[in-house]
């Protein structure tokens, strides 16, 4: 279970989050949405400290990240994240990407890191692209390489950030197919997305966030069918 | 014409010879350059004092001529420290820190080519400080500036033929030694010239090999 709490975060003067509070429980599904600048991303890079709350506690199973630095690390082995730009490894093959990171965090042996990282690439309909640099792939191909990387640690939660605001219709489709696949299998999935109709699909909450603040957590369903509050409902509106 | 080889053979062992004095120099030269530069860029992006005391061993290096620096440390510290250290040594330490100033601001643009969202990536991972440094930054950062690097070591090869100023017999003057024996100038000189040519060729072909070498795309 992850917790944020009365987080805030400012760069110089500009207020990015507003004393935000939310939990993600393990097993469901979080979509956030909003309009761009809404905090969206900051949210979500809040929760595996790549953004430093200017106040307020991150608390991952019972543990205050901010406070208790020496767990950011282990705390980090077990949150996945999948950026909008795939942020490959450049100067490593497919499989190597994979790898790297269960080698060196995990001190797998090169064998069952080997092993691992071609399961993980062979679901994620990639056993074909193995020793491919990322340049070779397409970004479709390389989206699903680094949710393969993520997924290459057994991760406990995933985090998702416009994970397909850099690919063209077809490929969005290839990787909103692989993370609809990671549903309801224990995990903690968090998805900042444009994707209305894909969050509306996928999640079980919706999180919409709106200058700095989060407006409503509402359940899909009730979201899709009558917003909270009135500036979600005008959103809602011009996306349709 | 006056051109007379004939003159020259029986010193051509001995001018070739020089090549060892030249190599010895430039290779440990450029290790140590390496190194020290390598050292330089992590630390000056930790910003404070350090950086700014990089900057200012930077600048003096890139700012004064090489010849200088090194009459200045060979000649001119010992008047202060009373310690004279030996040609080699004077060159050695003088070429090794004037490389390391230039190929560690050629390191630092190689740093700030690599793309963050890299470096985000692997702390969202979990990996190390010093991992993402070692087997992500530099390994990336090195290929991108490779070029740049072999052109310091070729600059390196040539500059060291200031070291005949301190009476070190290197390549340049070993010729100076000949021409004084033989009062030939034209010969010498075209040998000499077409050994460090022959070097630096050597040398950008390497180059050009490890380009290949790492390689990805």
């Amino acid at each position: 279970m992850i917790s944020l709490q009365n987080i805030s975060k400012k760069f110089d003067d500009t207020t990015v989050l507003n004393n935000v509070n939310v939990t993600f429980e393990a097993d469901k599904t979080y979509a956030i949405i909003g309009s761009s600048g809404a905090g969206k991303s900051t949210l979500l890079r809040c929760i595996n400290l790549l953004e430093k709350p200017t106040q307020g506690q991150v608390v991952v199973d019972g543990i205050d990240i901010v406070k208790e630095k020496g767990q950011l690390y282990s705390i980090r082995e077990k949150i996945g994240m999948v950026f909008q730009n795939f942020n490959l490894f450049a100067h490593m093959r497919a499989k190597e990407n994979v790898m790297y990171a269960l080698l060196k965090v995990k001190k797998m042996s090169k064998e069952d890191a080997e092993k691992e990282a071609i399961l993980q690439l062979e679901r994620v309909g990639l056993g074909h692209r193995l020793n491919n640099y990322p340049h070779q792939l397409s970004g479709g191909e390389k989206q699903r390489v680094a949710i393969a990387r993520a997924l290459a640690m057994h991760p406990k939660a995933m985090l998702f950030d416009e994970p397909t605001s850099a690919l063209d219709p077809e490929m969005t489709q290839e990787v909103l197919k692989v993370i609809k696949s990671l549903n309801h299998r224990g995990m903690t999935n968090v998805i900042v997305t444009h994707e209305i109709k894909f969050a509306q699909e996928v999640a079980d909450v919706i999180i919409f966030m709106n200058q700095a603040e989060i407006l409503e957590i509402t359940d899909t369903k009730e979201f899709f069918k009558q917003p909270k509050t009135k500036r979600a409902q005008e959103f809602l509106a011009n996306m349709i | 014409m006056n051109i007379k080889f004939e003159l020259i053979y029986p010193y051509i062992p001995y001018l070739l010879g020089g090549i060892l004095v030249t190599l010895q120099i430039a290779i440990a030269a450029a290790l140590l350059g390496s190194l020290l530069a390598l050292i330089f860029s992590l630390l000056s992006r930790k910003g404070g004092i350090t950086q700014f005391l990089i900057k200012a061993f930077i600048d003096f290096f890139r700012g004064t001529p090489l010849l200088f620096q090194l009459a200045f440390f060979h000649y001119g510290i010992p008047q202060l420290t009373g310690w004279i250290p030996t040609p080699y040594i004077s060159a050695l330490i003088i070429f090794s820190l004037n490389s390391s100033a230039y190929l560690s601001e050629i390191l630092r643009a190689g740093i700030e080519s690599i793309d963050k969202g890299q470096i985000e990536a692997a702390h969202a991972l979990g990996v190390r400080n010093w991992d993402i440094t070692f087997n992500i930054i530099i390994p990336q950062a090195l290929r991108n500036v490779l070029p740049a690097i072999m052109n310091e070591f070729i600059t390196l090869v040539k500059e060291t033929s200031v070291v005949s100023m301190i009476s070190l017999t290197d390549i340049m003057r070993r010729q100076q030694i000949v021409s004084a024996a033989t009062y030939r100038f034209f010969e010498p000189l075209l040998i000499i010239g077409l050994i460090y040519l022959g070097l630096n060729i050597i040398l950008s072909n390497v180059g050009k090999l490890l380009e290949r070498k790492l390689r990805y795309d």
